[in-house]
């Protein structure tokens, strides 16, 4: 109650002080009033009983501030007072201001960065009504992906979701009649916008009433941003018919701004109803219940009342119902809910955010760790001052104010210098688009959680650091201090400082660690064996559909493309691949391989999924494959000719056991065709560069239907620049409307690299963090406890020490602590680094390299940090050092 | 803070608190109750009162409203509260156990020790 009211006073004071000034002064008036009125009744004339009046009260001014300060302004204004000193102290000290505002906003900004990127990956659900109960179903190994005819029974056999919705990604030609160009979109079911509850910004949606069978439902809805991109926010943009792929779809709406679709990177250009997928792919994808890739992701809402377990349940009801009923096509996987948003990656961005966090964590441990013993410093070479405070009468709990101020004041000015820094570093990176020509980004929006978490751990900090020294206040004897001065004593045991930097350098140690391990995997990923040669290929993508090629269309126009490019001087070969090769977004399917003998082709009969990529002769040459026994296609392996196909040598090893019985054997297909095997190819990565080795088979393009989505891959030494824009110019003298995107192997690699790289940078980012903490820990030691015992390390020289003699009394301790913290510290960063394994590439921390990294890393610091320090300790010169004292 | 108002006289606070006891009264009114009630061997300087009245009205033992004096005059009037009666009660018990054993401490005879 009375700190209640106290504070309100506080309050009142500090916003009504004017009012309350006049108030005083009234009250006070009105006192010489009443005396003036009583003297003048004794007969004083009125104005000699007013000034007899001011006389006798005395002075007002004194009789005011006393007023205010019983009134409740004595919190206040000995907070401000506080506050005006430790300002003062700060400026003074400079040098430990700097140090110490910079290293929290090194661990806040760390913190926030951190926090930011989570904030908008993981904690935010996506921005439509009741994001909550909407739930995506991952579905086996292979997450989200779906068969259009499952997603069908799916939707109609469940009785948990109100309604279920499905989307694939749609990446068409889009043309308005002025210049077709490249836009990515999603193709979704009809009731997706009515599932996720969300309005038209303009126009209206399309809805399941829309859909009449395949092709029935011509219609386009733009995405905010594309609306105002590519459309300038023309609201007469409704109705008007665009192509895509050649085809005409009606504009008849716009999504709402907020609403980026429902995977939380990739945010579309359109929306399109799945039904008339047929036309921008040119194939039906929608029709083979086997084809797991029809749908990208189904989702919806969970009815009121229904708990994700008995969701899951029920899927797994309408799952074990088509695998009874569609044994050829259907094996029942685990089923799985996960909220809509980040449902196929949220387990590695989970993974990979939660390690990041801890981290960043870690960091902040650090730098709190390094600004604890940097305040214990500070308040034993302030043990005087205390001292004689308390000697003249403070209260400890005034000096802990004193310095809490101190602290609380550093806290948020490196809270806020981290915020800002945070708050740029995030800007930056939501207007980053990683891949060019992908509409991939991540949706970062700096807001108020961000502020307020990243305010809130830098005032925890400052109060974790700010209590370190309160110990050292309380036990101060003040009699002790002021008779002895200010030399202290020489300890021997390990005090709170040297176990604080311990720690720090062993956190610091460990984050150097995780990002010597973590760039070493990347280098060795960028030049590992792939199974084929990256450097020297550019690959030209087209997508014959664009352009309206289909049927047998299609294998004449890519033999032309062929032909044309390999007349280009410097070309040296000029191989196709369907779809994607090796390692580009979602390159190689999975194909289902039967023994030869096996007639009952169920699911469960399979004898290994390989990836499975379709090729034309000369792709070998063209990406640098070797070949290790038997031969290649030829232009003559063509419908007419027996099946023939090409395995690597792990699908030879495991299946066949060797690579030369391989040779001549046979496997079968789901559709029953008898491949006979011809050859055998060296091992490579085929999805991704953390894969354990895979099995693959590569099967003639000529003897499978065509697909009109392919890769040529052109083998030369010519500048790449030059080069893709000759091929640009003999596709356009081929067909001017067909649009292609040119760029080299080791360009579209990067996608593939893209999390490794996004690890490594953030690993090498927190591994520099980490370095500059131990500096500033260490220096911050080294120099305290070099200035500490001037006095008696100048005895020692003028009594003759030597000079390695002086270095081992001032530096030895320091040393000691960087040895024995980097020791702990890579220990503990080798135990962390399995985690890395995950993410990047062959990262392990047994590699020699990454142990004389680490270690010769931290020897380098520690020298650089206790070089000035060492060399204070050299210079000093006994005498004049004994004569100051 | 606390330590200030320890540093402070206890006993302008219990007059003050006993003087407005009597009845709402303005600072000079106060004063003059005091000297009043104390047969005037009491007197405070009037400069000292007012930190006092402000210190009773923050700890809620006092409380002031504005109005018009015998004398037509605007003053601000101060009364108990709930608070201030029960705290008038025990500091009025503390002082009257405190001056009887000081006066049996100060008029103790030889023989009686």
């Amino acid at each position: 109650m009375r700190l209640l009211d106290s504070l309100r006073f506080c309050i009142v004071a500090l916003f009504h002080r004017s009012q309350m000034n006049a108030e005083m002064e009234e009250e006070l008036r009105s006192h010489i009033q009443h005396r003036a009125d009583d003297l003048e009744l004794s007969g004083f004339s009125r104005v000699e009983a007013e000034r007899r009046a001011r006389i006798e009260f005395g002075g007002s001014l004194r009789v005011k501030q006393d007023c205010q300060e019983a009134a409740g302004g004595t919190l206040l204004e000995s907070l401000l007072q506080d506050l005006r000193f430790a300002l003062r102290m700060l400026r003074k000290s400079r040098g430990f201001t700097i140090v110490a505002v910079v290293t929290l906003a090194l661990g806040i900004a760390a913190n926030a960065v951190v926090f930011g990127v989570m904030d908008a990956l993981i904690l935010r659900p996506l921005k439509v009504p009741q994001a909550d109960s909407l739930y995506g179903t991952e579905y086996g190994v292979d997450t989200g992906f779906q068969s259009y005819p499952n997603y069908l029974d799916l939707r109609d056999r469940n009785g948990s979701f109100e309604g279920l919705a499905a989307f694939t990604f749609a990446f068409v030609g889009l043309d308005t009649g002025e210049n077709p160009s490249r836009a990515a979109g999603y193709a979704t079911s009809g009731n997706y916008f009515d599932v996720l509850r969300i309005q038209p910004y303009l126009g209206r949606f399309f809805h399941s009433a829309d859909e009449h069978g395949p092709n029935s439902a011509p219609y386009l809805v733009l995405s905010y941003a594309y609306w105002h991109s590519r459309f300038q926010d023309d609201r007469g943009v409704l109705n008007r018919v665009v192509r895509l792929n050649k085809h005409p779809f009606t504009i008849i709406g716009v999504a709402p701004p907020e609403f980026r679709g429902t995977v939380l990177f990739i945010s579309p250009d359109f929306f399109m109803p799945i039904v008339n997928q047929e036309q921008v792919n040119g194939e039906n994808l929608l029709d083979a219940r086997g084809n797991t890739h029809g749908v990208f992701e189904t989702f919806g809402h969970l009815k009121p009342g229904v708990t994700s377990a008995q969701g899951v349940a029920d899927l797994k009801a309408v799952g074990a119902f088509l695998e009874k009923t569609y044994p050829k096509e259907f094996a029942q996987k685990s089923y799985s809910l996960a909220r809509a948003g980040l449902t196929s990656f949220g387990r590695a961005v989970r993974a990979f955010m939660t390690g990041l966090m801890l981290l960043a964590g870690l960091i902040l441990l650090a730098a709190c760790a390094n600004l604890g013993s940097l305040f214990a410093a500070r308040a034993a070479d302030r043990s005087r001052e205390v001292a004689l405070r308390l000697a003249l009468g403070a209260s400890r709990t005034r000096i802990l104010r004193q310095l809490l101020t101190e602290a609380v004041l550093i806290s948020l000015v490196g809270g806020t210098v981290g915020l800002l820094g945070s708050i740029v570093l995030l800007r930056r990176m939501s207007m980053w688009q990683p891949f060019p020509g992908a509409p991939i980004h991540v949706p970062l929006n700096p807001d108020a959680r961000i502020y307020g978490v990243a305010l809130a751990l830098a005032l925890v900090s400052g109060f974790l650091f700010g209590i370190v020294p309160v110990r050292q206040v309380l036990r101060t004897d003040p009699y002790q201090i002021v008779k002895a001065g200010s030399a202290g004593r020489v300890g021997r045991r390990l005090t709170i400082r040297e176990l604080l930097l311990a720690v720090q350098i062993a956190i610091c140690a460990v984050l150097v660690t995780s990002s010597m391990v973590a760039v070493r995997g990347l280098a060795r990923s960028l030049h590992g064996n792939y199974g084929f040669e990256t450097r020297n290929a550019m690959l030209t993508f087209t997508n014959l559909a664009m352009a309206g090629y289909s049927g047998d269309g299609v294998a004449a126009m890519q033999k032309r493309m062929i032909d044309a490019i390999e007349t280009i001087p410097g070309v040296e070969r000029v191989g196709l691949v369907n779809n994607y090769p090796p390692l580009i977004y979602a390159a190689g399917s999975r194909v289902n391989i039967f023994k030869e003998e096996t007639r009952d082709r169920r699911p469960s009969n399979i004898a290994s999924t390989p990836y499975g990529f379709d090729v034309s002769p000369e792709y070998f040459d063209a990406a640098g494959t070797s070949l290790l026994a038997g031969r290649t296609f030829s232009w003559h392996d063509d419908k007419n000719a027996p099946a023939v196909g090409l395995v690597n040598r792990e699908f030879a090893g495991k299946l066949l056991r060797s690579i030369h019985d391989a040779i001549g054997r046979y496997f079968a297909l789901q559709d029953g065709t008898r491949v006979q095997i011809v050859g055998v190819v060296e091992d490579g990565k085929y999805l991704s560069l953390t894969e354990d080795q895979q099995p693959a088979i590569f099967l003639p393009a000529l003897q499978l239907p065509s697909s009109q989505s392919s890769c040529l891959v052109v083998r030369s030494h010519r500048d790449p620049q030059q080069l893709a824009g000759a091929i640009r110019s003999k596709l356009r003298e081929l067909d001017a409307g067909l649009p292609a995107d040119i760029s080299t192997w080791n360009t579209m690699l990067d996608v593939v690299l893209f999390p490794a790289r996004v690890a490594t940078v953030s690993l090498g980012v927190m591994g520099v963090m980490g370095a500059m903490l131990s500096i500033t820990g260490i220096f911050g030691m080294a120099a305290y406890s070099v200035s500490k015992r001037l006095k008696e390390l100048g005895i020692r020289m003028a009594l003759g020490a030597q000079r390695k003699e002086v270095l081992q009394a001032a530096l030895g301790r320091p040393f000691k602590l960087l040895a024995f913290g980097s020791a702990a510290g890579l220990l503990l960063g080798i135990l962390a680094s399995r985690v890395l394994a995950f993410i990047v590439y062959s990262a392990t921390p047994r590699d020699p390299l990454v142990l004389t990294g680490v270690v010769l890393a931290m020897s380098l610091l520690g020298l650089l940090a206790t070089w000035i320090p060492a060399q204070r300790a050299l210079s000093i010169d006994p005498w004049i050092l004994l004569r100051e004292e | 803070m606390a330590d200030q108002a320890q540093l402070l006289p206890g006993t302008l606070d219990l007059l003050i608190l006993r003087a407005v006891s009597l009845g709402p009264l303005h600072g000079y009114g106060i004063l003059l109750r005091i000297g009043q009630i104390s047969g005037n061997a009491l007197l405070i300087e009037q400069g000292a009162l007012y930190p006092g009245l402000f210190r009773l009205v923050r700890q809620g033992l006092l409380k002031a409203s504005w109005g018009t004096s015998e004398n037509n005059r605007r003053a601000k009037f101060y009364e108990l509260t709930a608070a201030g009666r029960k705290r008038l009660r025990v500091e009025t018990d503390n002082w009257n156990r405190l001056a009887t054993a000081i006066g049996a401490a100060l008029g103790a005879q030889p023989e009686e020790v």
